[in-house]
């Protein structure tokens, strides 16, 4: 479904990201991770088309589109929840999840909304909210609600976890899988190297822009040096 | 009391006029994070535009505005797309250099085009061969400008904030000016959107250039150049990128400046108008409406 070959993005002087290479197959979870600075929000933003590989190539869905604009990219079926979450605090939780939906014809519109609602009822009660009120593990929500507005075939998630309470990254990881029964291929990076192995059907592991280690979920929850670096032993 | 109703009354005419201006300053600032110096030059375009199609085409003056808007619309997008898109990821300086280039390039090719003699700007606004209204024995007077100025400044409000508020445009071009990469993540044309407010910024300075221009009749190439300064002044004022505040500092800041001209000093009134602005800044650095996005981890 996406394949990364060798990629190398810099920022200015900085190289960032090495020679990294991956793929995600249709129905997978794959999961990158890594300590912070490893690269990997940089390789996501890359292959949304925010960031440029001076190298390599990205296809997905069979088409090159390394070279494409962002917004053409989520056209095509990838969508980013950005690291951060970033979502548009003045506007109100309702708009944002319309914002989602912009590549959407106007009349599937509601029927996504009612989707996302289903799967986030807390954003159905919050719909009028203004969405810089909400409560971290409620903005992590419409940040992925939003991404999933525009229906996507891949969903990039960029560090869900981050800032959030344990029983909330445990809500956020449910909903991860719920996301992946009902059919969406997801791409996970992640510091929560637990939380994320122990939903990956498979995942890499990337240090310093290069990947170190590639296996199956349960392969790298049992190896040894990533017991050491990432599962505190 | 009548001679200060009077005074009220072209003071927030004036301030209307501004509150248009500003709106494109404000606008584009919200979205491109650039001031656009050449902001004032496009409504000295538009009003030369409509003065041309009326006086010497003889055009009727609805079409000369309508004329005049198209015009700068194209002018807008142009100057957007030659002189500050390839300075997209410019230091801020160097775009706004080029703003300030682009405004002295507009005036000297008005200059070759139209020579720098002022033209006299006919009157418009006239119904039933009277140019206004009055009340209480010619006591208090309305022009129909002024009027026609105040209620376009009010329909123009309505439109943008309808606009803004409901629009998948809109909502796309406040989603852009609070954070340009997640909008493209959405799948939101970020270039597009940007041109999309300057040309609505440059329409709304050509109506605000035919109404300045119905109250102040001498058009040359610098009348954009004072307006234009003023009604950025009036968009800091009252918070710059926000939409109300470009309104409530434009009418504040001709009710301010007429005042001044009346109870103080014509001299001075200029002085008086930025004096206010650099105390504003020095209590409320935002502005008066200003934006203060506080975030939550």
């Amino acid at each position: 479904m996406l394949k990364v070959e060798n990629i190398n993005v810099y920022y200015g002087s900085i190289h960032a990201v090495k020679g990294v290479s991956f793929e995600v197959h249709p129905g997978e979870i794959v999961t990158l991770i890594g300590a912070n600075g490893a690269g990997k929000s940089t390789i996501l933003n890359t292959i949304s088309g925010l960031l440029r590989t001076k190298t390599g190539s990205i296809t997905f869905l069979g088409s090159s589109i390394a070279h494409t604009q962002p917004h053409i990219i989520v056209r095509q079926g990838l969508a980013q929840v950005p690291e951060g979450r970033r979502i548009f605090q003045t506007m109100t939780v309702q708009e944002n999840l319309e914002m989602g939906a912009y590549t959407q014809k106007l009349n599937v519109v509601a029927e996504e909304l009612d989707r996302v609602f289903r799967q986030f009822p807390r954003l159905k009660e919050r719909r009028k909210q203004v969405a810089g009120t909400l409560s971290g593990g409620e903005q992590q929500m419409l940040a992925m609600g939003r991404a999933l507005m525009s229906h996507p075939k891949l969903l990039m998630l960029d560090e869900p976890s981050m800032g959030l309470a344990p029983i909330l990254v445990e809500q956020i990881f449910e909903i991860i899988q719920t996301l992946h029964q009902d059919g969406t291929t997801i791409l996970l990076v992640e510091q929560n190297a637990q939380m994320a192995l122990s939903v990956a059907s498979r995942a890499y592991v990337l240090e310093t822009g290069n990947i170190t280690l590639s296996g199956t979920g349960a392969e790298l929850t049992q190896d040894d040096r990533v017991r050491k670096a990432y599962l505190g032993g | 009391m009548l001679t200060f109703l009077n005074h009220l009354i072209s003071g927030i005419s004036l301030g209307s006029v501004y509150a248009i201006i500003a709106l494109g300053y404000t606008m584009v600032y919200g979205i491109a994070k650039m001031l656009n110096f050449a902001h004032g030059d496009v409504i000295m375009v538009g009003a030369y535009v409509c003065f041309f199609m009326v006086s010497s085409f003889g055009l009727h003056p609805i079409i000369g505005i309508l004329l005049a808007m198209v015009v700068c619309t194209l002018l807008g997008i142009v100057i957007e797309r030659l002189a500050y898109k390839p300075l997209r990821q410019a230091p801020s300086l160097a775009v706004l250099i080029t703003a300030i280039g682009m405004s002295y390039f507009l005036q000297n090719a008005a200059q070759l085009l139209w020579t720098s003699n002022y033209k006299m700007f006919p009157a418009f606004f006239t119904f039933g061969g009277k140019n206004g209204v009055s009340f209480f024995d010619g006591r208090l007077n309305l022009s129909w400008t002024t009027i026609v100025t105040i209620l376009a400044c009010l329909v123009i409000m309505v439109v943008l904030t309808l606009f803004t508020d409901k629009t998948k445009l809109g909502k796309a071009m406040r989603a852009c000016s609070e954070d340009k990469g997640a909008a493209q993540l959405m799948g939101i044309n970020v270039n597009t959107t940007i041109s999309v407010t300057f040309a609505i910024g440059s329409a709304l300075a050509a109506v605000a250039g035919v109404l300045l221009c119905s109250a102040y009749p001498t058009l040359m190439p610098t009348t954009g150049s004072m307006p234009g300064i003023k009604a950025f002044t009036a968009a800091v004022f009252g918070g710059i990128g926000s939409i109300p505040g470009a309104l409530l500092g434009g009418i504040l800041l001709g009710i301010i400046e007429i005042f001044a001209k009346a109870y103080i000093s014509t001299q001075v009134s200029d002085a008086i108008v930025f004096a206010v602005l650099i105390i504003v800044l020095l209590v409320k650095p935002t502005g008066l409406l200003g934006k203060q996005i506080r975030e939550k981890v």
